[in-house]
């Protein structure tokens, strides 16, 4: 099962090569990783995608709290959290496809934000159904290039509080 | 007043109390010892090679509890601890390593001496730090000691690069640290000890199974409280020999591969399973799907990591095992209630306990031709009144040693446990006697270990460590040989050693002391006489070679399934064949 885990670190060097050893010296597995400081500076947060069997991902929250510069783990799967990742894809764009490009981005709420005589690129923000979406619709204009974030989360909060 | 990177090195561990170092000098380093020659405070012990430093340490710390430190140059002085970190590492000792390193501006140009040792050692270090100002220097050796020896302990490295050791500032050394992110749980959950102490009042077939965590948390008396109040057996992992009384009543010996019949019986049949600062480790447990079936288990750890790593936990606790120990202890006290079917229960087991241990002790047969290695272990112990630290190198040694050399109190028993790593015995002896200088040392060896570190026969020379070693000389690699004589086929493929070298002259080319036992009659006299002379001695006793290591359990096997002892008439046929 696929795991999304939340995790604050002190924001120092070899902090992400600690996390990504720990995880590649005990054969457990990454889907995808981001980091990026905090309010705090001297905090980063770090999203991880990772999947296993639930004795698997207990002995991968254990091992992350355990690691010395890991302050927090949470592990998000059962909460009610938003997830968002960001894709940029460069598209070829001639003639009736231009027309075809911009109506598909504006049906996905996306930003074209460079263009060139032959190309568009485009900004598309959402979870991993809503990039695989976009993708798959474009992908007939041809993609010459297709970047994409990697997923961050966040928990939502309560609302009848 | 402002002090170079080198001085505060020396400040600082005058500040932890540090009496030794063992190090050995190069390039950039130079400063640092420079700064220890003129002070008196440390002793600088000089090893031979760097992972003999690191061994060194690490009998040190074993030994002792304190953490063992030493140091050794950039580049291939770096490299060359690495073992021993892995060494620490996998059995938890709190040690600090001190590497040099190339200027801050030259790292990552492939410098003369340049080595990334922070990302090799990574893996197998607690915490590593590479230092880029002398501001931070004092504030991380504090960090570095509080974390070797804080929670699980381990080793730690710091990487100092040549121009922090060369720069000036002023010296604060704090008074304490703390660690937003490294907070280790020492106290166990109160309601998670009352649900053990009940469960273990219910249990009709107990046994407590603790390793080296009670070593490491000087838990030995709360252990034996803990034993002596509940009647139950105690066996003990190859790291926690010590921790239980070798000569009590309640100890049925260590588990595992070569653990004994009683040991592994016991655990198998058990409806109840105390396991105390262990780790359940593949060479305890066997196959781990037929792991003691019928048992519950209650596991008290201070590493979280530890608990549902390999083996189901039903009752867990994190804590430090000395302090859960003592809070089990009080609520086990509260429960005072008898109940007749349990009683008669464990008395059934202690019973079948007692048969076990009848039927198949540990044995060998006595030669009055050859020598038997378990038989120089035997009267070691008996010679020593198991007062000795011994410490072993890997293989058979290592595994005599644990059988026949009961230990009856703690920090007596050095050994590479997790990572087995040949070379270990030797240096850690040294390490150990630099600490206790007024007590007996003793390292088991094999005659292939012993050569992995042979150099630092020159240190115990020099610095006059008066350690007498133990070569079980059976002119080959006996454990390896074992294997393949038990699975494949007796193909000795680069397992024999051929009587290369002569110990007793490489002692005495070295300025130590060389003797040397062949026949059974001669082993007496020649420990007898190594334990008179106050020098470091080799004793080359040559030993059987076809002798193996019994009860064993073969890889992939449950540790019911052990292989005992072959009767005689079979190991005849086997030696005229030979
Ligand atoms: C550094 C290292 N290399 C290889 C091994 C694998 N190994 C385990 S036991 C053993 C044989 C040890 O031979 P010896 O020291 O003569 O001891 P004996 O088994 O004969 O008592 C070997 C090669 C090891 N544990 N460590």
């Amino acid at each position: 099962m696929t795991h999304i885990l939340s995790l604050l670190v002190e924001n120092k060097f070899g902090v992400l090569s600690r996390v990504a050893g720990l995880f590649s010296g005990r054969g457990f597995n990454i889907e995808s990783i981001s980091i990026a400081p905090t309010l705090d500076p001297s905090v980063s947060q770090m999203t991880i995608i990772t999947s296993g069997d639930d004795r698997v991902i207990e002995q991968i929250t254990k091992q992350l709290n355990k690691t010395i510069d890991v302050i927090k783990v949470s592990d998000f799967s059962d909460q009610d959290y938003i997830l968002r990742e960001v894709a940029l894809i460069k598209v070829s764009a001639r003639g009736a496809d231009r027309e075809e490009a911009l109506r598909i981005t504006n049906i996905f709420r996306a930003k074209i934000i460079d263009s060139s005589p032959t190309t568009y690129t485009i900004e598309v923000t959402g979870d991993e159904k809503k990039i695989e979406a976009i993708v798959n619709l474009l992908r007939p204009l041809g993609i010459k290039e297709l970047v994409r974030s990697g997923p961050i989360a966040i928990l939502r909060e309560e609302k009848n509080k | 007043m402002k002090l170079t990177g080198a001085e505060i090195f020396v400040e600082s561990l005058k500040k932890e109390g540090v009496q030794h170092i063992f190090g050995y000098p190069g390039g950039v380093v130079l400063p640092i010892f420079d700064a220890l020659y003129n002070q008196k405070d440390i002793k600088v012990i000089l090893p031979r090679h760097e992972q003999g430093a690191v061994h060194m340490a690490d009998g040190y710390a074993r030994s002792t509890g304190k953490v063992g430190v030493a140091l050794a140059t950039s580049g291939p002085g770096a490299t060359n601890t690495v073992t021993g970190l892995a060494t620490a590492f996998m059995d938890s000792i709190p040690i600090v390593v001190f590497t040099g390193q190339v200027p801050t501006p030259m790292i990552g140009v492939d410098a003369f001496q340049e080595a990334d040792i922070v990302g090799i050692t990574r893996p197998c270090t607690k915490y590593n730090y590479l230092v880029k100002n002398v501001n931070d220097l004092a504030y991380i050796i504090k960090e570095a000691f509080y974390i070797a020896s804080k929670g699980r302990p381990g080793p730690v490295l710091i990487d100092l690069p040549r121009d922090v050791i060369a720069s000036k500032t002023d010296f604060y050394y704090p008074p304490t640290v703390s660690l937003r992110s490294y907070n280790p749980n020492y106290i166990g959950n109160r309601w998670q000890i009352k649900k053990a102490a009940e469960a273990i009042k219910k249990a009709k077939h107990p046994v407590i199974y603790a390793g080296g965590g009670c070593i490491l948390s000087n838990a030995s008396e709360e252990l034996k409280e803990l034993a002596e109040l509940t009647d139950i057996p105690v066996t003990l992992t190859l790291m926690g020999l010590g921790a239980f009384p070798g000569e009590h009543n309640l100890f049925l010996g260590m588990l595992g591969m070569h653990g004994t019949y009683t040991a592994n019986m016991a655990i198998h049949n058990s409806d109840m399973i105390i396991a105390i600062g262990a780790r359940f480790d593949d060479r305890v447990t066997g196959r781990v799907k037929d792991f003691a079936p019928n048992a519950k288990i209650i596991h008290i750890d201070i590493d979280p990591t530890s608990i549902r790593k390999s083996v189901h936990v039903d009752i867990p606790i994190v804590g430090d095992v000395k302090l859960v120990l003592i809070d089990l202890i009080k609520e086990l006290k509260a429960l005072t209630e008898t109940n007749e079917v349990i009683d008669e229960a464990r008395k059934q087991w202690k019973k079948l306990i007692t048969q076990w241990k009848k039927e198949h002790p540990l044995t060998y047969e006595y030669s009055k031709d050859v020598i038997k290695p378990q038989f120089v272990v035997e009267k070691i112990y008996e010679l020593t009144k198991g007062e000795a630290i011994i410490s072993t190198e890997v293989g058979q040694n290592q595994m005599w040693a644990a059988q026949f050399y009961k230990f009856n109190k703690p920090r007596h028993w050095l050994s590479s446990g997790g990572l087995g790593t040949m070379g270990y015995g030797f240096p850690a002896a040294l390490g150990a006697k630099v600490a206790n200088p007024d007590k007996l040392v003793i390292t088991i060896a094999g005659d292939g270990s012993i050569q992995m570190n042979i150099q630092e026969l020159a240190t115990a020379v020099v610095e006059q460590l008066d350690v007498k070693v133990a070569i079980l000389n059976n002119c080959c690699l006996g454990m390896v040989r074992q294997w393949q004589e038990l699975f494949y086929g007796e193909r000795y493929s680069s397992s024999l050693l051929c009587e290369i070298p002569d110990f007793v002259k490489v002692a005495e080319a070295y300025g130590a002391v060389g003797l040397r036992a062949v026949k059974p009659s001669e082993v007496e006299p020649v420990i007898k006489e190594a334990l008179k002379i106050k020098r470091p001695v080799f004793m080359d006793f040559k030993v059987d070679m076809f002798e193996k290591v019994y009860p064993m359990v073969p890889a992939g096997a449950a540790i019911n399934e052990m292989i005992l002892p072959e009767k005689k008439e079979k190991k005849e046929k086997l030696k005229a064949i030979k």
